[in-house]
């Protein structure tokens, strides 16, 4: 069979959402010979669709279907119709995302072994570790063409950068340089170079940056293994008596209910879709929702630690040309209890248009405080903190009594901030401060975190089923054909941005089950 | 609630002959709102011009940016200058003139210092009209591509090539 394939074709591999985890697992079975339907919430945008332009955009691509929050995290009272900034379309927010590219640390992967029991968190260790991922980082890092690995050479550090840099080499930092992006600093997979336009967050319009949008999905589709279904809004996923799953219903773009049948289900929805989508399709046999004997999906949600730091000079910078997140200190990444708390974070430079920073730098505020910052936009310098925040089992995604469009219950996004969260941001604002204090900073700004982009954890992996809901691979441990590709399965957070991760597991993932399914244990 | 209003037909002298100045820099007339250095104006749709002008000083003193002209702000809250929002507006505007008889200078636009108009908003800052009103001045005022130049942002760039050769590293003092 190839590619468009028949709604009652129940040997097709159905995959929900395309970003770093769903359009990289559909194009690595596709380019395996397995068929694959792929359905997607939102339209197809490509960068010739893309706006230089930040609400423009925001419209364009954000997820904006209603969602709910609560817990004492800023972001519930700011923006509680918001709790993330992440996309709705084909390529999810590999379109937006700013190109960060680490692996996580050694030690990260086993955070309870590492930290050792840290109260009111529910850290567990991956059933994964370095060893085990190193072979699937070299083929993510290939696939995206991270810099500064393969022999890519790294970005250029634009006027963000510069202040950026000045500041940590004074504090002595160590770890200095302009990150490694998955974003081209030469012409390469035929994709052009980055030419310093900004708006990364935007989607690229030059395609230098990688997005599963323009790669992976029309690779895949290039097989003739793979169908997209653009603006398929997945309802539930449907089983049989003997528990596997059979199929998935969704409403298709004019908003009538079809049924995809399925040998196996991938979820790839984000950290509030994917748990979303299982508890809507609880049933008399799984009344908790899918692949929740465990009690644990939607729980353990993480966002990871974040704020940004914001600083004035006498002279202008101009944050805003170039590069978007190309510069990272990585010297506090490390695990060292002796600064109040366990695990690290990276400081990495950030820059917003004015719009945004209207809207970001300090929510709800008012007056010459507040306005006398953006009187100085053109002499700030930004930068961003991302550490690992502490998974919480009360942490989480639960259905909400509000509705959507498609009267499906929402997702409501609970999040209370940990102790060790609060002290690792408190930490990180110093050490932002210092830095650009350290390069003659006329003013420095700390700013709360932004709604999610790191969305973690709500059906995490475990060794024991009764600790989480996916095993190793990313199968749960209930239904041996339904599987979890995205953020969502991750176990902790570790310090660093999450795409390289996803894009690592869902390769690997499609490798295993590729090889189940010629085993025909799938 | 991007496009600045604008009407350049009245010279300063008419302006004043049809309206009263009404708080800083405003003149208010029949049916408009302008600066009073006639630069611009505004007529009215649904509005009182009086709540029209309050709107406008309100706006100001919520964000205040020295070097950003009143046609800015007059354009920030030009959209609640239709039927649906005559309510919401003449009511919030009535609620902060009652505020501010408190200071015993009548009404808002009469209070002649920022920091005493500051002051009365601070009273009504967790109402739903001030907060509606804040709110949509983050886009209403800060998203009008014409103020961005004020403050230096550049805006879109890929159509010039971005900054690639122009700029992107161009810091000398660091």
């Amino acid at each position: 069979m190839t590619a468009p394939f028949d709604k009652n074709d129940d040997s097709v591999v159905v995959i929900i959402g395309t970003g770093a985890g769903g359009g990289v697992l559909a194009n690595e079975l596709a380019k395996k010979g397995v068929s694959v339907v792929a359905l997607e919430a939102g339209g197809r945008y490509l960068p010739e669709d893309y706006v230089n332009d930040e609400w423009d955009s925001f419209g364009q691509l954000a997820w904006l279907d209603p969602r709910t929050t609560s817990g004492d995290w800023r972001v519930a009272k700011d923006f509680s119709g918001l709790p993330a900034w992440i996309v709705k379309a084909v390529g999810g927010t590999t379109t937006h995302w700013a190109g960060a590219s680490l692996r996580f640390q050694e030690h990260e992967w086993k955070a309870l072994t590492s930290y050792g029991e840290v109260e009111g968190a529910s850290l567990l260790d991956w059933p994964i570790d370095a060893a085990e991922m190193a072979p699937w980082y070299d083929l993510a890092e290939k696939k995206l063409g991270v810099t500064r690995t393969n022999g890519i050479p790294g970005l250029p550090g634009n006027n963000n950068y510069k202040v950026f840099e000045a500041g940590a080499k004074k504090l002595g930092y160590e770890k200095v340089h302009t990150g490694n992006m998955a974003i081209n600093s030469e012409e390469r997979d035929g994709r052009m170079a980055c030419q310093q336009t900004g708006f990364c967050f935007q989607g690229c319009k030059w395609g230098a940056k990688w997005s599963s949008a323009y790669t992976d999905i029309p690779a895949g589709e290039a097989t003739g293994n793979l169908e997209v279904r653009e603006r398929s809004h997945v309802a539930r996923i449907l089983h049989n008596e003997a528990g596997k799953v059979t199929g998935v219903e969704y409403f298709d773009a004019d908003g009538n209910l079809q049924m995809q049948k399925a040998r196996i289900v991938a979820v790839a929805g984000n950290s509030f879709e994917s748990p979303r989508m299982l508890l809507n399709s609880a049933s008399s046999m799984f009344p908790d929702g899918l692949a929740n004997s465990s009690g644990q999906v939607g729980r353990n949600y993480m966002r990871h630690m974040t704020g940004s730091v914001y600083a004035t000079f006498e002279q202008p910078v101009r944050m805003w040309r170039g590069t978007t997140m190309a510069g990272i200190i990585q010297d506090e990444a490390r695990h060292d209890p002796s600064r109040g708390f366990v695990g690290g974070y990276e400081l990495e430079t950030l820059a917003l248009g004015l719009p945004f920073m209207a809207a970001f730098l300090n929510p709800g505020a008012w007056g010459r405080e507040f306005t006398t910052a953006l009187d100085s936009y053109e002499n700030m310098a930004g930068m961003w903190i991302v550490g690992e925040d502490m998974p919480q089992e009360g942490n989480g995604v639960t259905l909400s009594e509000t509705k959507d469009q498609y009267g499906l219950p929402v997702a409501n996004v609970h999040f209370d901030d940990h102790p060790n969260d609060i002290a690792m941001r408190n930490h990180a604002y110093d050490r932002g401060r210092a830095v650009y204090d350290a390069v003659g900073a006329t003013r420095t700004m700390p700013t709360p975190p932004y709604p999610s982009t790191h969305n973690l954890g709500t059906n995490r992996m475990s060794a024991n089923a009764q600790d989480g809901v996916v095993n190793k691979w990313g199968q749960t441990h209930d239904i041996e054909n339904l599987f979890i590709s995205d953020g969502s399965q991750f176990t902790t957070g570790a310090a660093e941005n999450p795409t390289l991760t996803i894009v690592a597991l869902a390769i690997r993932q499609a490798d295993h089950i590729a090889r189940e399914m010629s085993a025909q244990n799938l | 609630m991007t496009d600045t209003p604008t009407i350049r037909t009245l010279t300063r002298r008419q302006l004043l002959s049809r309206g009263v100045a009404a708080g800083a820099g405003l003149v208010v007339g029949s049916g408009f709102v302008a600066g009073s250095d006639a630069a611009w104006a505004t007529e009215m749709n649904a509005l009182k011009p009086d709540t029209m002008a309050t709107l406008i000083q309100m706006a100001r003193d919520i964000y205040p940016h020295d070097k950003v002209g009143d046609q800015y702000y007059a354009a920030a809250v030009k959209g609640y200058d239709v039927p649906d929002e005559v309510d919401f507006a003449e009511a919030g505007i009535e609620l902060l003139n009652e505020k501010a008889q408190v200071t015993g200078a009548g009404r808002y636009l009469d209070i002649g210092w920022e920091a005493e108009r500051v002051a009365v908003l601070r009273t009504i800052e967790d109402t739903p009209f001030f907060q509606r009103i804040r709110g949509g001045l983050v886009t209403g005022l800060y998203n009008q591509k014409a103020v961005w130049p004020i403050f230096g942002y550049e805006g879109e760039s890929y159509s010039q090539g971005g900054y690639m050769y122009r700029g992107f590293d161009d810091i000398s003092w660091i």
